[in-house]
C-alpha cells in the first residue's frame, strides 16, 4: 500500500506495477499530483505548461505515466488514512471508514508550509504559500488582486513569478532571509546546477516586471481591521508598509510525519530539517519492517528527489517481500541521483534559513495556535512557572497543538519558543507524540460494526 | 523540576517513587507534616494514567468500601485551590449516572438505597420529569440518579500542579529518574536510579501505578494486578449543551464538556504501545463513536480530534491496594486503581501522609490492604504489569 498520489507516490507505484504487483494508492485529493503536480478539478481546462511552468514536462510525463497505469492500480481518491494500528490502515472515504490490512506499506505524505507567524497572520487574506499555490493551480484563482509574498524558501519566489505571470500583481517579494545567505549557499546550489537556474530566472523575471524585491526583512505586522489591507516590515532599521489585499507566507516546508508516528517508527531530530523525522536508511527502510518512506514526507528534499525516493522505496519493499524487481540495477543509480539531492538541499537550508531571532522577537500577544488560540506570552508564562521544557509537557499545560491541526502547523513555532524560553537547543524539547486521528473525522461514520467488550461503569475517572 | 548534579546522595524520612496524583499528593501532605520527602518520577509528574485519564471527579457509583476515602477527597476537591495554587478546572457540575433500561434504573435504585447510610445524597428522576431536566440527551435514556457533590477537571493541568506544589512546600522532585537501585538495609531504604541519584530514607511510598508491582516485588509484595488502556476521544468545540459529568449504568461510554465546548469521553479500549503509553484501538473508536452520536444528539455533526490511552493498573475486585507491606516495615504501597483513582487521589495521599506522621490513617483503609490477595490460589499466579 502506498499513502499519497504525489511524485513519490506514483513513482512506488510505478515500480511495483512494473515488477508484476497491484498496488493500492491511498490520496486525500481528489487527483492525482500531490501538491507539487496539483490538478484542477476535471471539468476545468487547463494547459499543464499555464499550471506547472517549468514543470509542465516533468508533471506530464509522471501524471500520464500513472494514468496509464491506471487500471493495474487500486487507487482510492478523496480517502484520508487516519489511523495505523498493526499493518492495519483505516481509511475514511465518503463518510465510511473502514480497515485494510497491508503487506509493506510505503508513506509518501509529503509536506505542508513551515509557518512561523507574525502579528495579524490570522486576519482574513493572509494564507501561506502553500495555500496561494493551491488556489491558483486547483481553483484557477488568485489569493488577491494585490499580494505581498514574504517569509523564505524557494517557493517564495516561485509563487510570486507563477502569481505575476498570471496577471497577479506582486506588491512585494519579501524574503527574511538575507542575500548574503544566497551567496554562501551558492556552491552547494550548483549541485543541481538547472534548478539552481530556474531561481536566478525567477528573480530576474520578477525584477523585470519591477517587482520590488527585499532580502533580510522582519515582516513587524499584517494590518487591516476586517481583513489585511498592508504589511508592514523593517530592513537595515527602516520601517516600510507596503498596502496589499492578500499575504502569502511561509518559512519553507515542513514534512508530514504523523502516519510514520502512528506506524511506530523510530524519529530522530534533522539539524538541516530542524525537526524530528522518521529515520530511514538510504532505500527508505524506516525501523518498523514493512514500513518505507518517500518523498518530502521523510525529510524536504523537493518534487525531483521524491520521483527518485518513491521508486527507491518501492524497490526496497519489492526486495523485503523477495519479489525481482523490473530493473535490477535500477535501486543504484537511483541511490546516486538522490545523493545530489542532499547537497542541493543542505545549500537551500544556508540560503533560505528560517529567521533565527523568530523566537526572540515574537511579541507576547501574537497567537502561535490559531485552533486553541494560545499566544506566545502565556508559552512563555508556562515555561517560566511551571519549568516545562518538553513539548508534550507544553501541550498538557497550554493546549497548543490540541486542536483541529494537532499541532501540524503550530508546532514548529512553539518548539521554536519553547526551546528560547527555557535555553535550550531545538531539539532539546523534544517533538509533539502523534495521535489518531491525524485530521478530524466525523463521530458519525458508517463502518462494519463488530461489538467488543464493554467498558465497565466504575472505571470512568 | 529540580537539576540534578552528577552522581547526588540525598537523605529524607520519606522516599516516593512516582509522581502521579496520588505520590504527588502524598508529598505535599507529608512535607504539611514537617517531614522531608524526595520524589522520584521516571518520566514526567502526572504525565501518565494521572494526567491522561478521563477527568471525573465521581463518588457516585464507588463500591461502599471506597466512599469514606471518596468522601474525604471531596472536602479536599473542594478546596483545590489553597493545595495546588490553581483551579485545575474542576467544576463541582455533579454526576448524573444514567438507565437505558427498567432494569438499569433498577439497579441505580439499589446503589442509592444501599449508599444513603455512608452519607451519599442520590436523586433519581425518570420518565417525562427527567427528559424535561435534560432535553439534550439521546432517546435511549430514561431515567439518571443525580449526585450533586460530584463534578469534573482537567487532568493534564491538576495532577501535574499537585508536583509542583509539593516542591514549593518543600519537597525534592527529581524527573527522569527510573528508579533501578532499592533496599532495605538496617532500617534504611536505599532508592536510586543506578547512576546520577541516591536517596537514603526511613520511610517507602510504592505509588508507582501501573509499573508498581517491579518496586513491591523486590520486597517480596506481589498483587494479582495487570495492565488496562482506557480510551478517550475529545470532540472539537460545539455549542454548550451541558456542564454535568455523565456516566451510563452498564458502562461503554462515560462523558464531561468543558467550558470552551470541547466533548471529553471515554470508553474506549487500548493496547499497549511501548512500555509507558496506550493507543487506543480503531474498533472501540468506532463503537465509542456511535455510543457517544446514540447518548449526545448534539454532537452528530461534530468531529473528533483526538483519541488517546494511558497506562493503568487493574486488579480482580476493581479495588487499588492500599497500605503498609506486609513483608518490610515502614513500605507503603498505594497503586492499582483501577481506572478510578482520579478523584480519591489526593485522599489517598492525605492517608498515606497519616501512616507515616502518625502510624494509622483517619480514613479506614483496611479493604485495600494488599494481603487480601494472600490466599493459596492467587499469591503465586500473578501477571505483571508492564
Amino acid at each position: 500500500m502506498i499513502v499519497g498520489a504525489g511524485p513519490a507516490g506514483m513513482r512506488a507505484a510505478e515500480q511495483l506495477v512494473a515488477a508484476g504487483q497491484r498496488p493500492v494508492v491511498v490520496d486525500e485529493g481528489a487527483r492525482h499530483g500531490g501538491q507539487i503536480y496539483r490538478q484542477p478539478p476535471v471539468v476545468m481546462r487547463r494547459e499543464r505548461r499555464d499550471l506547472y511552468g517549468f514543470e509542465a514536462g516533468r508533471a506530464s510525463a509522471v501524471l500520464d505515466r500513472f494514468d496509464d497505469l491506471r487500471s493495474q492500480i487500486d487507487y482510492r481518491a478523496r480517502t484520508l488514512v487516519w489511523q495505523i494500528e498493526a499493518n492495519t490502515l483505516q481509511l475514511l472515504h465518503a463518510g465510511r471508514n473502514h480497515g485494510m490490512h497491508f503487506d509493506a506499506l510505503i508513506l509518501a505524505t509529503g509536506a505542508t508550509d513551515r509557518v512561523l507567524p507574525f502579528p495579524g497572520w490570522t486576519l482574513p487574506g493572509v494564507y501561506t504559500l502553500g495555500a496561494a499555490q493551491v488556489a491558483l493551480k486547483f481553483q484557477g484563482c488568485l489569493i488577491g488582486p494585490r499580494v505581498v509574498f514574504a517569509g523564505t524558501g524557494p517557493l517564495l519566489y516561485l509563487v510570486a513569478w507563477q502569481y505575476a505571470s498570471h496577471g497577479g500583481q506582486v506588491a512585494a517579494v519579501l524574503d527574511t532571509a538575507s542575500a548574503s545567505a544566497k551567496w554562501l549557499a551558492a556552491p552547494r546550489l550548483l549541485a543541481r546546477p538547472a534548478v539552481a537556474m530556474k531561481g536566478a530566472y525567477f528573480v530576474a523575471r520578477l525584477r523585470m516586471m519591477g517587482v520590488p524585491l527585499h532580502g533580510g526583512v522582519t515582516l513587524i505586522r499584517a494590518e487591516g481591521a476586517d481583513r489585511v489591507t498592508a504589511l508592514a516590515w523593517r530592513s537595515g532599521g527602516t520601517s516600510h508598509t507596503t498596502e496589499c489585499d492578500a499575504i502569502g507566507f511561509g518559512h519553507g516546508l515542513r514534512s508530514e510525519t504523523q502516519l510514520a508516528d502512528m506506524a511506530r517508527c523510530a524519529f530522530d531530530y534533522d539539524p538541516i530539517d530542524q525537526a524530528w523525522l522518521p529515520t530511514q536508511d538510504s532505500a527508505g527502510r524506516t525501523s518498523v519492517p514493512g514500513v518505507y518512506l518517500a518523498g518530502d514526507g521523510a525529510g524536504i528534499l523537493g518534487a525531483d528527489a521524491a520521483e527518485l525516493s518513491g521508486a527507491r522505496a518501492a524497490l526496497a519493499a519489492l526486495e523485503d517481500l523477495g519479489i525481482a524487481p523490473a530493473e535490477p540495477q535500477g535501486a543504484k543509480r537511483i541511490e546516486r541521483a538522490l545523493h545530489a539531492h542532499a547537497t542541493f538541499r543542505r545549500g537551500l537550508e544556508t540560503a533560505f534559513a528560517p529567521p533565527e531571532r523568530w523566537a526572540a522577537d515574537a511579541p507576547d500577544e501574537l497567537i502561535v495556535c490559531r485552533c486553541e488560540e494560545i499566544t506566545a506570552g502565556e508559552l512563555r508564562a508556562c515555561a517560566r512557572e511551571t519549568g516545562a521544557r518538553e513539548m508534550n509537557r507544553l501541550k498538557a499545560l497550554t493546549r497548543i497543538g490540541m486542536g483541529r491541526c494537532q499541532g501540524r502547523m503550530c508546532a514548529p513555532a512553539a518548539s521554536r519558543l519553547l526551546a528560547h524560553a527555557a535555553g535550550c537547543e531545538l531539539h532539546e524539547v523534544g517533538r509533539l507524540r502523534g495521535q489518531a486521528p491525524i485530521k478530524p473525522i466525523p463521530i458519525v461514520m458508517l463502518h462494519d460494526r463488530a461489538p467488543s467488550t464493554i467498558v465497565p461503569e466504575d472505571q470512568d475517572d | 523540576m529540580t537539576e540534578r548534579a552528577t552522581s547526588e546522595s540525598l537523605k529524607a524520612d520519606v522516599a516516593i517513587i512516582g509522581g502521579g496524583i496520588v505520590g504527588a499528593s502524598a508529598a505535599l501532605f507529608l512535607r504539611r507534616s514537617g517531614l522531608s520527602v524526595v520524589l522520584l518520577e521516571r518520566n514526567l509528574c502526572g504525565a501518565a494514567a494521572s494526567g491522561v485519564n478521563y477527568g471525573g471527579v465521581r463518588t457516585q457509583g464507588r463500591a461502599i468500601a471506597q466512599l469514606p476515602l471518596s468522601l474525604r477527597a471531596r472536602s479536599l476537591w473542594a478546596r483545590l485551590p489553597e493545595l495546588i495554587g490553581i483551579d485545575g478546572e474542576y467544576v463541582p457540575s455533579g454526576h448524573l449516572k444514567l438507565a437505558r433500561s427498567q432494569a438499569d434504573l433498577h439497579k441505580l435504585e439499589t446503589y442509592r438505597d444501599a449508599v444513603a447510610e455512608h452519607g451519599l445524597d442520590l436523586q433519581i428522576t425518570s420518565g417525562s420529569a427527567f427528559r424535561r431536566a435534560h432535553p439534550w440527551l439521546g432517546e435511549q435514556a430514561i431515567a439518571g440518579s443525580f449526585c450533586a457533590g460530584d463534578g469534573h477537571a482537567n487532568p493534564r493541568l491538576v495532577s501535574p500542579a499537585f508536583a509542583r506544589a509539593a516542591q514549593a512546600a518543600g519537597a525534592r522532585v527529581i524527573e527522569g529518574c527510573d528508579v533501578t537501585e532499592l533496599v532495605h538495609t538496617g532500617g534504611a531504604f536505599i532508592v536510586g536510579d543506578g547512576r546520577s541519584v541516591t536517596v537514603r530514607s526511613r520511610w517507602l511510598l510504592n505509588c508507582a501505578g501501573a509499573w508498581a508491582l517491579n518496586v513491591a516485588r523486590r520486597f517480596g509484595d506481589d498483587a494479582p494486578m495487570t495492565s488496562i488502556h482506557p480510551g478517550m476521544a475529545v470532540t472539537e468545540a460545539v455549542p454548550r449543551f451541558m456542564d454535568l459529568n455523565i456516566g451510563v449504568e452498564g458502562g461503554g461510554i462515560y462523558g464531561r464538556q468543558t467550558a470552551r465546548g470541547n466533548c471529553v469521553m471515554g470508553g474506549a479500549r487500548g493496547v499497549a504501545n511501548g512500555a509507558l503509553y496506550g493507543v487506543p484501538t480503531a474498533r472501540s473508536i468506532a463503537e465509542l463513536c456511535d455510543r457517544m452520536a446514540a447518548l449526545f444528539p448534539a454532537l452528530a455533526h461534530a468531529h473528533v480530534i483526538r483519541f488517546w490511552s494511558g497506562v493503568e493498573g487493574s486488579l480482580p475486585d476493581h479495588h487499588p491496594v492500599i497500605g503498609p507491606s506486609p513483608t518490610t516495615p515502614q513500605l507503603i504501597h498505594a497503586f492499582g486503581f483501577c481506572g478510578a483513582g482520579f478523584q480519591i487521589g489526593p485522599a489517598v495521599g492525605e492517608a498515606l501522609a497519616e501512616l507515616v506522621h502518625h502510624g494509622r490513617s483517619s480514613v479506614a483503609l483496611d479493604a485495600f490492604s494488599i494481603t487480601r490477595f494472600h490466599t493459596a490460589s492467587s499469591s503465586s499466579s500473578t501477571q505483571g504489569a508492564h
